[in-house]
């Protein structure tokens, strides 16, 4: 039975079921961020405190289901339509057991759905960290359990069906850069799945009353096991989709596929021991610890990102020099299509994790330096350059390839899709920025009340805090209007968007309905060969010399931060 | 177009990597061994760093020590909390609970007290304004460090981790004299 479509815009090949759970995870996951941005729109209006929208009880509830829609739900089921695709599509083979794979999506499904209902019940408002001896209701943590479950079976069909490509010889060599990073991102994930099991279930038994005590920092180094390495399979899959679109929009060929993929391994390696950042201030661990996790385990994998970070604008100068764009420094970056969200979106992406998040997040990880920064809300602002501007981002400019390629359908209002990353790009920059200067005023994050209403005594924070949580917050407005943009042009083509032949359909393709077997004419795809091989062009100086001047900014950038940061630390009250 | 094809070479590994990625590579490694030092570095010659001395306790035995302390040396209240002025390099202690930081402290001037902290039921963050000193109160854990308050005034203690619906209201204080 023929059972693959061949793509006739992209060329890619997509086997049925492979496609159904593509769409099916990628739109949960969208359902999951519009509901986060609804909710942030609750956080937010009550952040800024000349407006302080919600009440007390409201706000924690809605802070509580904004950070586990958006991180958990939104970005793990939209990970798993990125595994089914980097396995099945980008290797040309059959999905293995699809039934499993439904399965696991259900659970995931039900997981959410659970966990949600606890949120919104009000009596589980305890942050997406859960941090015992706070308790939530024990649906509340089955409902994570039971996600978790799931995506650990979806990543399990996902390395079957890497061992099917290679058992029905799909592809000629080794597997892609792409996949290969797709790889990186699922071990990461059993991992992740593993802390989380190994803390959410005591923490489930312990709410229903079958075990009477669990120690709270025990919690924290475990759970973090879990918050912290959840966070590399997010890097290691947007660093994945930049690569992807990089290919796809230029050509890009990865400046070395040796170094990139040892810098993927370095993920596998270090990244999930790196979670101590996490709990530098916590009574009790030890300095060697600490300064080996953060250092040995963290830095190794922050010089994988940094590899990326010149490899992947490396790759994409490279193929644009090759067509000749070869005009100064940046006549390839000038030239680049600013115009096309699928690249706007990337680069964006790429720019922002790199100068914010990853610049931020080595700063706070710091052994001392946490002192200054723990628990403000400089915390959550590095982390929406990392996982909004950075990941988010990165999975809305694949959408937009998506759209067509995988849903077949033609994107509706091509202008908002082109606004789109600036809008929600730029406002999220401006969100971040400002939060980190309120943070670094020490205002508090998971907090209702900068002015502290009602408590016994006072404090005031400066002037000027307040006037960066107001710029902050109209920043984190824009925000929204660019998440709702990218809502409208998705939600819009898949509903309304004009269909492209041949086409799968987007409800038939997973209700059963009777499909045309014309669109699935495929029986077998020819094997996957390797790329061509290109002449080599021996030039002395550098391929990328742009690049690499964004890089030396980048270092630039990080060491003037770095050391301002220790500065300020030294201003504070000794201690030891 | 290799991003999302198989390498064109079959033995990928082989393939002599370019000199700008070996720079780069060199340089960012250089850049966190330098950060790695830092840390080492700053335990040697900087004021700023976290004691790892800890032990662990019970909402009972720390709040007995915390009483203690209290009966000893109060020297007055505010808002109903004593105030407590505990003699120059002694034993001091706070303990955050629903939704209060406990007691109020006064200290002097660069002079240097051991600091013990716990909390009695949740987790709360202990977080110093303005100076902006931030640490982690996890209850069963007496958190002790020496601190050597080097600016006279008056600071707040906000609970910078969500203890639940009166977070907002934890607020505590400690006064500095020179
Ligand atoms: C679209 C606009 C968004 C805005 C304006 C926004 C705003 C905020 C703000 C202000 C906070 C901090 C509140 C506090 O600590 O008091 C927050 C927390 C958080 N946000 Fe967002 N956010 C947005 C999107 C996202 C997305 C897309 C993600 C994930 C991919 C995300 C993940 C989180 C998480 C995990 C937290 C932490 C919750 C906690 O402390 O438990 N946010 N958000
Ligand atoms: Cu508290
Ligand atoms: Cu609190």
């Amino acid at each position: 039975m023929a059972e693959f479509r061949e793509c006739p815009d992209s060329g890619f090949y997509f086997h049925k079921s492979a496609e159904s759970l593509m769409k099916i995870n990628a739109v949960t996951g969208v359902v999951a961020l519009l509901v986060a941005g609804l909710l942030a729109i609750g956080v937010i209006l009550t952040r800024w405190q000349e407006v302080h929208w919600l009440p007390a009880d409201k706000f924690y509830m809605v802070l509580t289901g904004h950070g586990i829609n958006a991180l958990i739900f939104w970005i793990i089921f939209f990970e798993m339509a990125i595994l089914h695709f980097a396995a099945s599509t980008l290797l040309r083979c059959r999905l293995a057991t699809p039934r499993w794979a439904w399965a696991g999506y259900f659970l995931m499904l039900i997981g959410a759905i659970m966990n949600n209902v606890a949120v919104f019940s009000g009596n589980s408002s305890v942050m997406m960290t859960s941090y015992v001896p706070m308790q939530a209701e024990p649906h509340f943590y089955l409902g994570l359990i039971l996600f978790a479950v799931g995506a650990l079976i979806q990543v399990f069909v996902f390395f079957g069906t890497l061992v099917v490509a290679q058992q029905e010889k799909t592809y000629e060599g080794s597997v892609p850069l792409v996949t290969f990073g797709a790889i990186t991102a699922a071990i990461i994930a059993v991992f992740t799945i593993a802390s989380g099991a190994i803390i959410l279930i005591p923490t489930f038994l312990w709410s229903i009353g079958y075990i009477s005590h669990i120690d709270a920092e025990m919690y924290r180094v475990i759970w973090w096991g879990l918050g912290h390495s959840s966070q590399q399979i997010n890097v290691s899959a947007h660093v994945s989709v930049w690569y992807l679109l990089a290919g796809i929009l230029f050509g890009a060929k990865p400046m070395s596929e040796k170094v990139s993929r040892f810098a993927f391994l370095l993920y596998i390696f270090f990244l999930q021991l790196a979670s101590a950042h996490h709990i530098l201030v916590d009574p009790g661990i030890s300095t060697e610890w600490k300064i080996f996790n953060t250092s040995y385990a963290m830095y190794l994998a922050v010089l994988a990102s940094m590899i990326h970070g010149l490899t992947v604008p490396g790759a994409i100068e490279v193929a644009q020099r090759k067509k000749g764009l070869t005009k100064g420094l940046y006549e390839w970056l000038r030239k680049a299509p600013w115009g096309n969200p699928v690249f706007s979106g990337m680069f964006i992406s790429l720019v922002t994790f790199g100068f914010i998040g990853g610049i931020t997040g080595v700063v706070m990880g710091t052994e001392q330096i946490n002192l200054i920064i723990h628990n403000t809300i400089y915390v959550p602002a590095h982390f929406h350059a990392t996982v909004v501007t950075g990941t988010t981002l990165a999975f809305m400019a694949l959408t937009y390839l998506l759209i067509p390629v995988l849903f077949r359908r033609q994107m509706i209002l091509p202008w908002v899709a082109k606004m789109q990353p600036y809008v929600f790009g730029g406002g999220m920059t401006i969100m971040i920025l400002f939060m980190l200067g309120a943070g670094t005023l020490g205002v508090s994050r998971r907090h209702w009340d900068m002015d502290f209403a009602g408590a016994l005594m006072a404090f005031e924070y400066p002037a000027i805090a307040y006037t960066l949580m107001a710029v902050g917050a109209i920043g984190g407005l824009l925000g929204i209007l660019g998440g709702g943009m990218y809502l409208l042009v998705t939600v819009g083509s898949l509903l309304f968007g004009k269909k492209l032949e041949p086409s799968a359909g987007f409800l038939e393709s997973f209700v059963g309905k009777a499909l045309d077997p014309s669109v699935y004419s495929v029986k077998k795809p020819d094997l996957l060969a390797m790329a061509p091989k290109e002449e080599e062009e021996h030039t002395s100086g550098f391929e990328a010399p742009g690049t690499f001047g964004l890089a030396m900014l980048l270092l630039v950038t990080f060491v003037v931060y770095y050391f301002i940061n220790w500065k300020y630390l030294a201003s504070v009250w000794p201690l030891g | 177009m290799t991003s999302f094809l198989p390498p064109a070479e079959r033995i990928w590994w082989k393939v002599p990597v370019g000199r700008q990625e070996l720079i780069w590579i060199a340089i960012a490694l250089t850049w966190c061994i330098i950060m790695f030092l830092m840390m080492p570095i700053w335990h040697v010659y900087g004021k700023q760093n976290l004691s790892t001395e800890a032990y662990q306790t019970t909402p009972a035995k720390f709040g007995a020590k915390v009483e203690e302390m209290v009966s000893q040396y109060k020297v007055g209240e505010e808002a109903g909390v004593p105030i407590v002025e505990p003699p120059v390099g002694s034993d001091v202690y706070m303990l955050g609970r629903l939704w209060q930081w406990y007691p109020v402290l006064k200290l002097k001037k660069d002079q240097e007290y051991r600091l013990h902290l716990s909390s009695m039921d949740w987790q709360h963050g202990w977080s110093l304004q303005p100076d902006n000193i931030n640490l982690q109160i996890v209850p069963g854990y007496d958190m002790v460090l020496k601190i050597t308050p080097d600016k006279a005034g008056e600071y707040g203690v906000v609970c910078n981790e969500y203890c639940g619906i009166g977070h907002h209201t934890m607020v505590g204080k400690i006064y500095v004299e020179e």
